[in-house]
């Protein structure tokens, strides 16, 4: 890592470079040169050590939401959401670097499409918690519901307990650490990035993968369609044990036990050829 | 959308009326139309207590007909004449609104003959019937029907509800939920999802005798396990054969005089979340139910695919 420079540095850290992609794509790569891509106009200049509480009892999602964003433009980096009921929609679209410690549970789309925020929630999260996030970190300390980091693009999103169903749908980036079980469709057309399975895992696991790399501690009930076993290499094993390290997961897992679970590419769409291939065969 | 929730606390009663309110109402954003509440009182007594309705609620929002009130009278006359018919015998009767009865009766076990007597009542419908089972729904969200029916206080062991927005039948209460697994005593259904192989199961059933009184999806489930408890089965394996028979998206709790149960499909595709202890069970389409009863940090968790569980009151 000693010839890259700041901003190379700054993007394997928020998880950007850490892939080599196998598959066919036509995504556009992130271009670590370019300052825009580590800010966003609007973000505030905020201070870790400025800290502020917000009761959230009485107040609804909208105004909980906006008053996270006033106490951010006042320069607090860090923020303490109390008494959070489990509500929906907290924390949503905050697209800076923040700390935020949910003391207690979030309901429905929790911190979603977030890019920069380090969160930490003591309770449990109802579905689709950090849906689409960009980057940043959630931990949560207990169980999370069903379609855990939807479509997720980068960022570390760690549910230190057990997870429902379709956890990592669709997602294009980033990694999912799960400390316990999770349920049926882990990794449904999933198309890059990392998923950690401590625990057993329900029918069909990564059903039409494009690309990305599942890995499971426990038991696979049933694999999905396109999925495949591929073998664990060393530095598979050394990536896992820094990210469970990273993660607080201190499980004893004999990581080279583990199962790796990668795309077959067998799917219609490796097969046809890309449109501008198939106008010059026509 | 639909929400549903539930509660059991294990060997006592408790104002589960007043808890079910609460869990419903934090539920009303899932569905607006109609709310309704299947509780389950003490059920020591060996009388039933039977819930009927002879008309709609005409009320805004409303899909039925307006009919004159003269017309409840008359219907509710006649009920009373079919019960005797039947060889039951009226202890009590109270008029909770202009269309809606609450009856304790005394009556033997063929609950079959009566319910069939009592429903050739023109618009009459048996919403419940049992020792320890009450059913309770109207338009409206859980406060108001709570207000109406003055649930507030009902004291049970255990009831399950349901916040309805209509989406495969109209809006009244005949299309809202619980419904009673008729003929059986106390047993009763909530469900949240879509059942795509409807039809194939009505027909199959009606072809057994047993009854619909909508075009409800849900009521389907309720009927299924009425006729697989029929046939002799545990409710813990009717449960488990529905999760083979019923094709669709669905989420569905079912209690019986002294047990709650749920169920959910292949797909997971339908929410619930769960939390146990020692002294009760309470779940829900969304945690926020269960944290209307229960504020103070507590472990909750989504049951998984294919998973039927049963509790004992």
């Amino acid at each position: 890592m000693a010839s890259i420079t700041e901003n190379e540095h700054k993007s394997y850290g928020m998880g950007l470079h850490d892939e080599v992609l196998t598959g066919r794509t036509q995504q556009t790569f992130f271009n670590s040169e370019e300052d825009e891509n580590f800010f966003y106009n609007d973000a505030f200049d905020v201070d870790f050590n400025k800290r502020a509480t917000i009761d959230a009892e009485k107040l609804q999602c909208l105004e909980l939401n906006k008053k996270i964003k006033e106490l951010m433009k006042k320069g607090y980096g860090t923020i303490v959401l109390k008494n959070p009921g489990a509500k929906h929609s907290l924390g949503v679209g905050i697209l800076q670097k923040l700390n935020l410690i949910v003391e207690g549970s979030l309901g429905y789309f929790g911190v979603g499409s977030i890019d920069g925020p380090v969160v930490r929630i003591s309770g449990r999260v109802g579905w689709s918690c950090a849906e689409n996030m960009m980057s940043g970190k959630v931990v949560i300390e207990k169980n999370a519901g069903s379609c855990f980091g939807a479509a997720i693009r980068g960022g570390d999103l760690i549910c230190k307990g057990s997870v429902g169903a379709r956890s990592g749908i669709d997602m294009k980036g980033g990694t999912i650490i799960i400390g316990g079980d999770a349920g049926a469709f882990t990794g449904f057309m999933m198309q890059r990035g990392r998923i950690i399975i401590c625990g057993d895992v329900g029918p069909n696991l990564a059903d039409s993968l494009y690309d990305g790399t599942i890995f499971v501690g426990g038991n696979i009930k049933s694999l999905g369609a396109d999925a495949v076993e591929a073998e664990m290499t060393d530095l598979d094993v050394a990536w896992l044990k820094r990210k469970l390290k990273v993660a607080e997961i201190d499980k004893k897992i004999d990581f080279k036990k583990m199962t790796k679970i990668v795309s077959g590419k067998k799917l219609w769409n490796y097969d046809n050829l890309e449109p501008s291939e198939r106008k010059g065969a026509i | 959308m639909c929400g549903i929730a539930g509660i059991i606390h294990r060997g006592k009663s408790t104002n589960v009326g007043g808890e079910m309110q609460k869990m419903l109402q934090s539920l009303k954003h899932r569905g607006p139309d109609s709310t309704g509440y299947a509780l389950y009182g003490s059920g020591k007594s060996k009388d039933f207590i039977l819930r009927f309705k002879v008309g709609e609620n005409v009320g805004e929002g409303s899909s039925a007909v307006m009919e004159d009130a003269s017309l409840y009278d008359l219907r509710k006359t006649q009920v009373n004449i079919k019960i005797e018919e039947a060889g039951g015998k009226i202890l009590k009767e109270e008029q909770i609104t202009p269309y809606s009865f609450r009856y304790i009766i005394k009556c033997d076990d063929d609950l079959l003959d009566l319910a069939k007597k009592i429903e050739t009542v023109e618009m009459t419908e048996i919403l419940s019937l049992g020792q320890s089972l009450e059913l309770i729904k109207d338009l409206g969200d859980a406060s108001v029907v709570a207000d109406q029916y003055s649930l507030n206080n009902f004291n049970g062991t255990h009831g399950i509800g349901h916040t309805r927005m209509a989406t495969e039948s109209g809006v009244d209460i005949r299309s809202a939920h619980p419904y009673w697994a008729y003929p059986f005593s106390d047993v009763s259904v909530v469900h949240n999802g879509q059942l795509t192989n409807y039809w194939n199961n009505r027909r199959a059933l009606e072809r057994k005798g047993m009854r619909f009184m909508s075009s409800c999806d849900s009521e389907l489930i309720a009927v299924y396990l009425a006729n697989k408890i029929r046939d002799g089965k545990e409710l813990e394996d009717a449960m488990q054969s529905s999760l083979i028979d019923l094709d669709g998206v669905f989420t569905y709790m079912v209690a019986t005089k002294d047990k709650l149960g749920m169920a959910k499909d292949h797909m997971a595709a339908k929410p619930m979340v769960l939390y146990e202890s020692d002294e009760l069970v309470a779940l829900a389409s969304e945690e926020v139910a269960i944290r209307s009863l229960l504020p103070h940090e507590i472990d909750t968790y989504d049951p998984y695919e294919g998973e039927v569980k049963v509790w004992q009151a």
